[in-house]
């Protein structure tokens, strides 16, 4: 019963298509059809299938196969790309007003994570940009919103602005706005009550809060876990709210996230944020290409582009190798590195089309924790040329400096430091030793 | 005598069918015209059926969410009773396209209609199990309130002491419906919680303890583990119990719910759905495919946030709802 991913899909038919030569029609039908299958399985809305099917065909039928390809892997890597063009670039920014404080609104369906999100949101602001939001309660509907709003506050200890129940929250967000200019907010947050794309009333409302307070964000928070539906709640909520962004909440669920998707097409709005958890940190920048991968069935068919593009990855590889060998492996090339790997999708993923890495227990903690990645990519983005270059020059008020820069600690720099230098060590010996066996693995040399 | 007579009979026996018929239109008003008017715009383009006929219904039946691999069936065995009783105009498949479809949602128990299991003597207990933001809290509210007006004495234990919020929000649905609410401080056990609620309503004497939960998404196995020791004080301490663990799913859920119902099932053995928001556009056709691939019956449809937007799931009613007005038609 559990769904397949577009891979396991494919395994048959990518075999059976081995010709060289030119993609055929033929090809492309087989490919399709799976395709098609897997992404209604994955919740993409049918229309977008459709529309995917058809442009994916026109541009597969009849291309060129690529040395090293097999026509079926020639398909997939056009259907990775138009999923990838569809998704669109990344994009987690948030606007900032001309005048603060700068206004956000979050709206969407009954519960899907509107009020969590606002709390998140206000924890990112203050601790990545370093600003003093106000939170809104305008939910006087739900039972017990605004404490569930106050309670998320008093855990950031950052102030709710509410009126009770009995405003109106048209009211409650007009003056809201004032309270943060007196309070010199920067940012102020209103979160919404849930409400159906088709409540006339309900809608109106939120035209009203708009008309009044002129956000300059204005969030759509969807579930991942939506179905064929999230076109008709995606478009209604933009035709009638012009919206700036989209927040998809629940992705450390097992859903594929297809609505991801339907809404990029039917709004054409950037999907800037994702909701990993149910705690407060868990917000992070949404990355579309992961998205796509993870539609797709994850990990699996990245192996698989992985292969259709062998040819550049081996000179990679082998720049790479040289590097190793001669210990003249930089920070630069670590961080180039690092994005490569998460540009592959979640971590967990990748660890699981890697033969054997599984049953690596090492593998298994820390230098795979993504926010740990994420540190680490901090905190070489703060060193200077040199210093990525050549990371002896390193004295105290160096690594100081670059704590300083990335929002860490210095023992924390000190640690990458450590830990990058018994790296190279390792990778000498290991390229050392492979070099006898004439293999080229080395993939992902900081694993 | 024709299917849709006997369908038709067999709904006019239903004792409050009548009643129970205009609640369903009312609250099923959206997604029935969206999903009838699909059907009926289908047949109006097509007068034959042929192979681009089959492929649109696919999509109303896919856009419904009722999930590929039970659309593909669906349109497979039509194709074949098509052939069979030699069908060409669209007007006559109308007919086997309901048969099908009312055949899917009963599946073999043909007659029973799934209430609640409770027991009538003594305590019975209604475990409320799903992922975030699915209804769970509301639905408790607002089956509190039904059991009550029933003349049961109800007792609500607050299960979830994680999110920000939940305890308050249950005891102003308990104030809402008059009853009790048991329940501890935030961040404590929620199994202590359940355990307490329990010896509170058994010195109540209480007839119904619904027991809520906090929101979990299924792949969380500490959380789903959680939830199993939950079921176990339960049965621990109240023979047969529960009674009733209910499963609240999101009508705007695609497949994933599929998946929702199998791991829930599998750490408390569902007993029945709670399908809420369907007064939405969404259509909450994967209630088809759980049924058919798992089994667990629907027994309330959430239409709505107030109080007495709840109503029993009724199998008839609702495939009645679904096609009213393709058997208005047909008359
Ligand atoms: N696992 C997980 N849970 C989330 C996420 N975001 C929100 N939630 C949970 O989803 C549920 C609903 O979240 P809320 O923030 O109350 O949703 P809302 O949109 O404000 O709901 P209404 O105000 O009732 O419309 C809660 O249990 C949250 O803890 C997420 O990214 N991951
Ligand atoms: N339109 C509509 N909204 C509903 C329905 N049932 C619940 N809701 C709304 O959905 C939102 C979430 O409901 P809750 O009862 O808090 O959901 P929950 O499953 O307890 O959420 P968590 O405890 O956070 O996991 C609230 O805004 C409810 O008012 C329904 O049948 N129709
Ligand atoms: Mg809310
Ligand atoms: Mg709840």
């Amino acid at each position: 019963m559990a769904f397949e991913g577009l891979a396991d899909r494919l395994q048959s038919t990518i075999k059976k298509i081995t010709g060289k030569g030119k993609v055929s029609e033929q090809d492309v039908k087989e490919m399709t059809r799976e395709v098609r299958l897997a992404l209604l399985e994955a919740d993409v809305n049918f229309k977008v299938v459709k529309d995917l099917i058809k442009r994916i065909k026109e541009r597969a039928i009849g291309q060129e196969v690529m040395e090293s390809l097999t026509p079926g892997q020639q398909v997939i890597k056009v259907v990775k790309e138009e999923l990838t063009e569809l998704m669109g670039g990344e994009n987690s920014k948030i606007a900032v007003a001309d005048r603060a404080p700068t206004v956000v609104m979050m709206v969407g369906l009954q519960g899907a994570g509107k009020t969590t999100t606002t709390g998140k949101l206000a924890n990112l602001l203050r601790k990545k940009h370093n600003r003093s939001p106000l939170l809104v309660a305008c939910d006087v509907y739900r039972p017990a919103a605004i404490k569930q709003l106050e309670t998320l506050g008093e855990q950031l200890t950052m102030p709710v602005f509410s009126m009770g129940t009995e405003a109106n929250p048209v009211d409650i967000a007009t003056k809201a706005i004032e309270k943060a200019r007196e309070e010199h907010h920067d940012y102020v947050i209103i979160d919404t009550a849930g409400r159906l794309h088709v409540d006339n009333e309900l809608m109106d409302e939120l035209q009203e809060i708009k008309a009044n307070v002129k956000p300059d964000e204005i969030f759509l928070v969807v579930d991942s876990m939506t179905g064929q539906d999230a076109v008709n709640v995606a478009e209604s909520f933009n035709e009638q709210l012009d919206l700036s962004g989209v927040v998809l909440t629940k992705l450390d669920g097992d859903t594929r996230g297809g609505a991801a998707l339907s809404i990029k097409a039917v709004t054409d709005k950037p999907i800037k944020f994702a909701g990993m958890g149910e705690k407060l940190d868990q917000l992070e920048a949404f990355h579309p290409e992961r998205m796509a991968s993870r539609i797709l069935g994850m990990g699996d068919v990245l192996s698989l582009i992985e292969k259709a593009q062998t040819n550049v990855d081996e000179k990679q590889a082998k720049e790479l190798e040289e590097k190793m060998r001669t210990m003249s492996f930089t920070f630069d090339d670590f961080l180039e590195q690092m994005g490569q790997v998460k540009n592959m999708g979640p971590l967990d993923d990748l660890m699981a089309m890697i033969p054997g890495a599984s049953k690596m227990k090492g593998l298994k903690n820390a230098q795979l924790d993504e926010k740990q990645l994420s540190h680490v990519e901090a905190i070489i983005q703060s060193m200077t040329k040199k210093e990525r270059q050549d990371p002896s020059l390193m004295n105290a008020s160096r690594k100081k400096r670059i704590a300083k820069g990335s929002g860490t600690s210095v023992s924390q720099v000190n640690r990458l430091l450590k830990q990058f230098d018994e790296m190279k060590k390792m990778m000498k010996q290991m390229t050392n030793m492979q070099k006898g066996k004439k293999g080229k693995g080395m993939k992902f040399p900081f694993m | 005598m024709g299917f849709m007579d006997k369908f038709k009979n067999r709904f006019k026996q239903d004792e409050n069918a009548e009643e129970v018929s205009t609640k369903y239109k009312e609250g099923m008003k959206k997604s029935r015209q969206t999903f009838s008017g699909k059907i009926n715009d289908l047949i109006a383009r097509y007068r034959k059926v042929d192979e681009d006929f089959f492929e649109e219904l696919e999509e109303v039946l896919i856009s419904a969410d009722v999930g590929v691999t039970t659309v593909m069936d669906l349109v497979e065995e039509l194709k074949m009773e098509v052939k069979r009783q030699n069908i060409k105009d669209t007007k006559d498949i109308k007919e086997v396209i309901s048969e099908k479809l009312v055949e899917i949602y009963y599946g073999d128990d043909d007659e029973k209609i799934e209430g609640l299991k409770l027991d009538k003597e003594d305590l019975s207990v209604i475990l409320v199990v799903g992922v975030n933001g699915a209804g769970k809290t509301t639905s408790i509210g607002k089956l509190a309130n039904q059991l009550k007006s029933q003349g049961k004495k109800v007792v609500l234990a607050a299960g979830d002491t994680f999110r920000a919020g939940a305890i308050e929000q249950l005891e102003v649905w308990g104030e809402r419906a008059g009853v009790d609410v048991i329940k501890q401080g935030a961040g404590s056990d929620p199994a202590a919680v359940i355990f307490d609620g329990i010896k509170s309503a058994k010195a109540k004497n209480a007839d119904v303890l619904i027991c809520d939960t906090a929101g979990r998404l299924q792949n969380k196995v500490n959380l789903m583990n959680e939830l199993s020791k939950v079921k176990r004080v339960i049965e621990r301490e109240v023979p047969n119990a529960p009674h009733e663990v209910l499963l609240v799913l999101d009508a705007t859920t695609g497949q994933n719910a599929l998946n929702q119902a199998k791991t829930f099932s599998e750490a408390t053995n569902v007993s029945g759905i709670v399908l809420t928001k369907l007064d939405g556009t969404a259509k909450g056709g994967i209630v088809l495919a759980i049924r058919k691939e798992l089994n667990i019956p629907v027994k309330y449809v959430g239409l709505g946030e107030k109080i007495d937007d709840l109503q029993e799931f009724n199998a008839h009613a609702f495939v009645y709802g679904l096609f009213a007005d393709m058997l208005e038609e047909t008359e």
